[in-house]
């Protein structure tokens, strides 16, 4: 590897990094902007014209404030928990090509940090340890709260990711890689896969609602039960890092749904926006096209949340065990018979 | 039991059907519910710069009244600090000087004159007890501020502005 590959990919590690963290921010913004037009309201507008400083000024609050330990937690996993929270969230987005291959001066650049291929697994590892920043959390605050949001945390995770998984293996039937960018390069054009696996993306955006702990599945924040879950106890910034690594993971589940099912930063017409305006200007665009239909998919997550009220416990096991998991194992089937028989 | 009322209605609660208790209908029709509020106009009124309009017997900030001739009209009779339930009116009375008619209307005046407006629960009784049309409540609402004391007004605050020459 060259010295100036090392350097693009450092500047591309970079530049992911901060719009991940940007992206969150602001959609901590956009949550309290669309939250009151779904409410007939305006919003935060004082800070900035439209309120668009209110981010900057929420984290500057969150430093500011008191930083409390209670006495009986125990410190290192106080800490340790939303540490674990923000990494995990931070590191999903290595894998998810943003783009096509962009040629920059005679450079060819990938517009991803790795091209692993096993991807997918990499994405599912990442998202399953994820719920560990809860658990740890909610058990080392030494409340009956926090453990109880800890303990619903971990166990909803855990029964989401199994049809989560189920519904991933009727995708990888047809894709036959685990590389998310051959299957971004495999939906050139219209060839999205959400046209191949309806059933299959409705399981997974049940189950990303899940894993990302959104309404209508927040059970492990439920106020009214818990009085804020696992992070009852927190205060300053680490409460400020739990409530940022939901938005990143929000952020990075959206990116993932994009790539696998709806044709990543493939749009219809791409090969002849490719020919008339080269090769360094049409990957930009497939860029903008790959973040807008993320972005679509942070307001669908926002719309859900002010539409649809909190499952209760028993249904929401209910669903994830007696109903998802079958229909996740019939479009397996249905998958396989299809691609064999037609 | 017969209902006496004839209001009563037999309500039939059938089980769900499969699209019913597939349960994306009703989520479909709930996302379209809130997608027609999201186009609709905010009804906030962004209160310091807009005001909503009071209406017309709304009872706000006391002011303590001028005569056609800009004289004080409170002649410090304490009929309203009487009325008072809530106890939030004190005043002294002062006799009128030589040299001072174009000010107080009467030969007795209020020297001082004081509204607690945290004990005040705006009732209007001060308004009605008046024998001399001194009191109305008929200003804004009451200004927040830092400390309790702070929240009585004297003279300074409650008289009407004097009238121009």
């Amino acid at each position: 590897m060259e010295l100036a590959d090392i350097i693009i990919k450092f500047v591309l590690i970079v530049i992911i990094f901060a719009i991940s963290l940007v992206v969150a921010m602001y959609s901590t913004y956009a949550e309290r902007k669309v939250a009151a037009f779904f409410q007939d309201r305006i919003g935060p507008n004082r800070a900035g014209p439209w309120g668009i400083l209110q981010p900057l000024c929420d984290g500057g609050k969150m430093f500011l404030k008191e930083e409390i330990i209670p006495t009986n937690a125990s410190a290192f996993l106080f800490i340790a928990g939303p540490s674990l929270a923000i990494l995990t969230a931070c590191i999903g987005s290595a894998v998810i090509p943003w783009g096509q291959q962009i040629t920059i001066g005679g450079h060819v650049v990938d517009l991803q940090v790795t091209d692993i291929n096993v991807g997918v697994l990499y994405i599912f590892g990442v998202v399953s340890l994820g719920v560990y920043g809860v658990m740890i959390g909610g058990w080392a605050s030494n409340n009956k709260y926090s453990l109880l949001g800890a303990i619903r945390a971990a166990s909803q995770n855990i029964s989401y990711e199994i049809s989560m998984g189920l519904s991933i293996i009727a995708l990888l039937m047809l894709t036959g890689t685990l590389s998310l960018r051959e299957i971004a390069e495999q939906q050139h054009g219209w060839n999205w896969n959400v046209l191949r696996q309806p059933l299959g993306f409705l399981l997974f955006i049940v189950c990303a609602f899940a894993e990302t702990n959104r309404t209508p599945f927040d059970l492990p924040e439920c106020e009214t039960e818990l009085v804020g879950g696992y992070h009852t106890e927190y205060s300053s910034m680490k409460l400020g890092f739990y409530l940022f690594a939901e938005y990143i993971n929000m952020f990075i589940s959206s990116a993932v749904m994009v790539t696998l099912y709806w044709g990543g930063y493939n749009y219809p017409g791409m090969d002849w926006v490719l020919a008339h305006a080269g090769p360094t200007i049409a990957p930009i665009i497939g860029v903008v096209v790959m973040f807008t239909k993320v972005f679509l998919f942070i307001f669908f997550f926002m719309w859900v949340r002010w539409t649809i009220p909190r499952f209760r416990y028993d249904q929401l096991m209910d669903l994830g065990w007696k109903i998802l998991i079958p229909l996740a194992i019939a479009n397996i089937v249905l998958t396989g018979v299809i691609g064999t028989f037609l | 039991m017969e209902s006496l009322s004839n209001k009563k209605k037999l309500i039939e609660s059938k089980p769900l059907n499969f699209w019913e208790r597939a349960y994306l209908p009703a989520i479909l029709s709930g996302l379209s519910i809130t997608m027609k509020h999201f186009f609709r106009k905010p009804v906030t009124i962004s209160y310091p710069e807009e005001k909503r309009e009071f209406s017309e017997n709304f009872r706000g900030m006391h002011s303590l009244k001028r005569d056609e001739n800009g004289k004080e009209r409170c002649t410090a009779c304490g009929l309203c600090a009487l009325s008072c339930p809530a106890e939030a009116i004190t005043m002294i009375a002062a006799e009128r000087q030589k040299g001072e008619e174009n000010l107080y209307r009467e030969e007795k005046y209020a020297a001082v004159y004081e509204i607690n407006m945290l004990r005040c629960i705006f009732c209007g009784l001060c308004e009605e007890a008046c024998p001399k049309e001194a009191i109305y409540l008929d200003g804004d609402i009451v200004p927040a501020d830092y400390l309790r004391k702070d929240f009585i007004y004297g003279k300074d605050k409650l008289v009407e502005a004097p009238l121009n020459q």
